[in-house]
């Protein structure tokens, strides 16, 4: 199978000469969507056609878009908060990045609409700190869209009236679960928030919020511009023998890095498969080698073997091979040369760094994941440390029900993916850097470590 | 509006925190808007500002110190360097030479990993990843991302650091 003819779409500012202004965005035919629907729909109108268009949220859940805004009360005297999340921190997605600095004018286009639709009036782009050029194209455009009458008070006559802040992080990666990320601008510590109360019910100030990835309110703009058909035209219809399954629809934007020759942002259709994007689009593997694996949807979601590749990337298919699922579908290519022991090893020291502390199964379970890696690497593991890494994987997260946010699910979700599918190769590399005590069952010391709190 | 004078809150300061204010219903979520002025100006933010910015908002200094010490972003003790080099580290930076060039950086330096050259110029750390797995291996510094860096060349990509650091400020009088 080829590489389909796919125009972009989200992407379509990408490589235009200042692409990022105003005058570029309008002359592409922006804000006439915003300006329709102020002037011809309810706002109830508006959830309908987000719900109808099977929009999942791109941030990492997946969740319906349209359901998510019509959890928000009816009839709520206000105000109400949108929350744009752009603290996008997620090891291997950049995608948000691509978006907010080529052509931020869609992003806000996107938010204008999604707050008319849950009847917002105000809203913070939540942006990591880590994007200086993100805060200078988005800080120009909001500046040039008030100016132009699309923020402000009575939006072109509607009687519709938006402020949009930026509210810049501070290298947090918990900040970009939503409840951390209501926390923080708060000016609190983010740490998240027991559920329910969900956001919708009572989030920001401690009114109804709705918090949406910077990518699904591209999408918004995109399903306002071009209608739900087009968007519902694109991807992997839902199954018509599961009632549960919504589908996944519309384009999507694959971030590609890792051992690639080809790293980059690509827009395809939901539903191209690994190999498609890796040889497709990516040029293959570099140095002409062979591939050993791949992350499907950032370093949370675990490993795809080769043998894997030919899954699709819709809401599904990384979940037929035991990743936690397409996450943020962002893609990192291994190559055969690569030691699963320093993979693991990288990923646990990630969680370990971004743990933020509240609940101690995480906050002690990715800190002494980190610490065991340490050891085996130093030449002095075990067996059995196997084992612990497992349990430890197996029993930290929302699912088995021992922490409040997903960080954890996250943190254990690679451990037990690496060891499940790699367990020859961890049990080789112990047995050979540490050949006298790899057998040993009882507890011994740990290695002083850095960098891990 | 607080009119005294701050030791450690310019009114400058005071004047670019307040202009924040109106955009949320609580003073309390000024707080992070409120750090990175002073960071941006003091290249750190001293105990002192942070009771500073607490009286500001009306909070208790240990809130305002509670928020700072959580995102371990804002350096207290001391002021980091005038260019403050972040190296990524995470996996896609990691596959392509990101853990030597932090090494490399920080020899050619002369310092450990969140260290500051004895001029004050250069702070060199790990950072998580910074979203520009595209351009692996990179580094965030001077306000932009310092793109596909070559390792076995930390040297160059120090001197280019340096520069953008400048030279050390004579110390008056």
């Amino acid at each position: 199978m080829g590489m389909a003819k796919f125009e972009p779409v989200l992407m379509e500012a990408v490589g235009v000469a200042e692409g990022h202004t105003l005058e570029s965005y309008r002359s592409r035919g922006g804000y006439a969507a915003l300006e329709r629907l102020l002037a011809e729909s309810q706002p109830a109108e508006v959830v309908e056609m987000v719900k109808s268009s099977g929009l999942r949220g791109r941030g990492g859940a997946g969740f319906m878009t349209g359901v998510k805004w019509g959890f928000l009360p009816k009839d709520h005297p206000g105000p109400i908060y949108f929350c744009v999340n752009a603290d996008e921190s997620e090891p291997g997605t950049f995608n948000n990045r691509f978006l907010m600095e080529d052509d931020p004018h869609q992003v806000l286009e996107g938010t204008i609409i999604s707050c008319y639709a849950t009847r917002a009036t105000t809203a913070y782009i939540y942006l990591r700190y880590e994007y200086p050029r993100s805060l200078e194209r988005l800080q120009a455009a909001i500046d040039e869209a008030y100016a132009a009458g699309y923020l402000g008070g009575d939006i072109k006559g509607s009687g519709f009236s938006l402020d949009i802040y930026l509210h810049r992080g501070a290298a947090a990666y918990i900040c970009g679960e939503e409840t951390g990320l209501i926390e923080s601008i708060e000016g609190k510590r983010a740490w998240p928030r027991i559920k329910p109360p969900f956001p919708a019910i009572e989030g920001v100030f401690r009114k109804p919020t709705v918090v949406n990835n910077v990518e699904t309110v591209a999408c918004v703009a995109q399903i306002a511009r071009r209608g739900v058909d087009w968007f519902r035209s694109i991807g992997v219809p839902a199954d018509p023998e599961n009632p549960r399954d919504p589908g996944s629809y519309g384009p999507k934007l694959y971030c590609l890095s890792g051992h690639v020759e080809k790293p980059g942002c690509y827009e395809a259709p939901l539903g191209i498969t690994l190999r498609e994007l890796i040889d497709d689009y990516g040029g293959g593997v570099w140095k002409g080698r062979r591939a050993k694996a791949a992350i499907p949807g950032g370093i949370s979601m675990g490993l795809a073997t080769e043998a894997e590749f030919d899954i699709p990337l819709d809401f599904k298919g990384p979940g037929s091979v035991g990743c936690m699922g397409l996450g943020t579908a962002a893609v990192v290519v291994l190559d055969e040369t690569v030691s699963i022991v320093d993979y693991l090893h990288n990923s646990c020291r990630f969680f370990a760094h971004e743990s933020c502390g509240q609940c101690t199964p995480c906050r002690e379970g990715t800190s002494w994941s980190l610490r065991i890696l340490e050891r085996i690497r130093a030449g002095k593991g075990r067996l059995k440390d196997l084992e612990i890494l497992l349990e430890m994987g197996s029993t930290m997260g929302m699912m088995p029900g021992s922490t409040i946010c997903g960080l954890a699910d996250g943190a254990a979700w690679p451990i037990k993916n690496a060891i499940t599918k790699f367990r020859g190769e961890f049990e080789d590399y112990i047995k050979r850097t540490n050949p006298e005590g790899w057998m040993v069952t009882e507890a011994v010391p740990a290695l002083e470590i850095v960098g891990a709190h | 509006m607080n009119s005294r004078a701050f030791t450690h809150l310019t009114p400058e300061m005071v004047a670019e925190i307040e202009a924040f204010a109106p955009r949320y219903p609580s003073r309390q979520a000024v707080t992070l808007p409120a750090l990175h002025v002073v960071y941006e100006r003091l290249r750190h933010v001293p105990f002192g500002a942070v009771a500073e910015i607490a009286e500001l908002l009306g909070l208790a200094p240990a809130e305002v110190q509670d928020t700072l010490s959580f995102y371990q972003f804002f350096p207290q003790e001391k002021p980091c360097g005038r260019v403050r080099a972040f190296v990524c580290r995470s996996i896609s930076c990691s596959l392509r030479g990101g853990e030597e060039l932090l090494a490399g950086l920080c020899d050619a330096a002369g310092i450990e990993p969140g260290g500051t050259t004895a001029d004050g110029g250069l702070t060199i750390e790990p950072a998580e990843c910074l979203g520009g797995c595209d351009h692996a291996p990179c580094l965030l510094a001077a306000g932009r991302l310092h793109e596909k860096l070559d390792p076995a060349e930390a040297g160059a990509v120090l001197e280019t650091l340096r520069q953008a650091a400048g030279p050390e400020p004579s110390v008056a009088g």
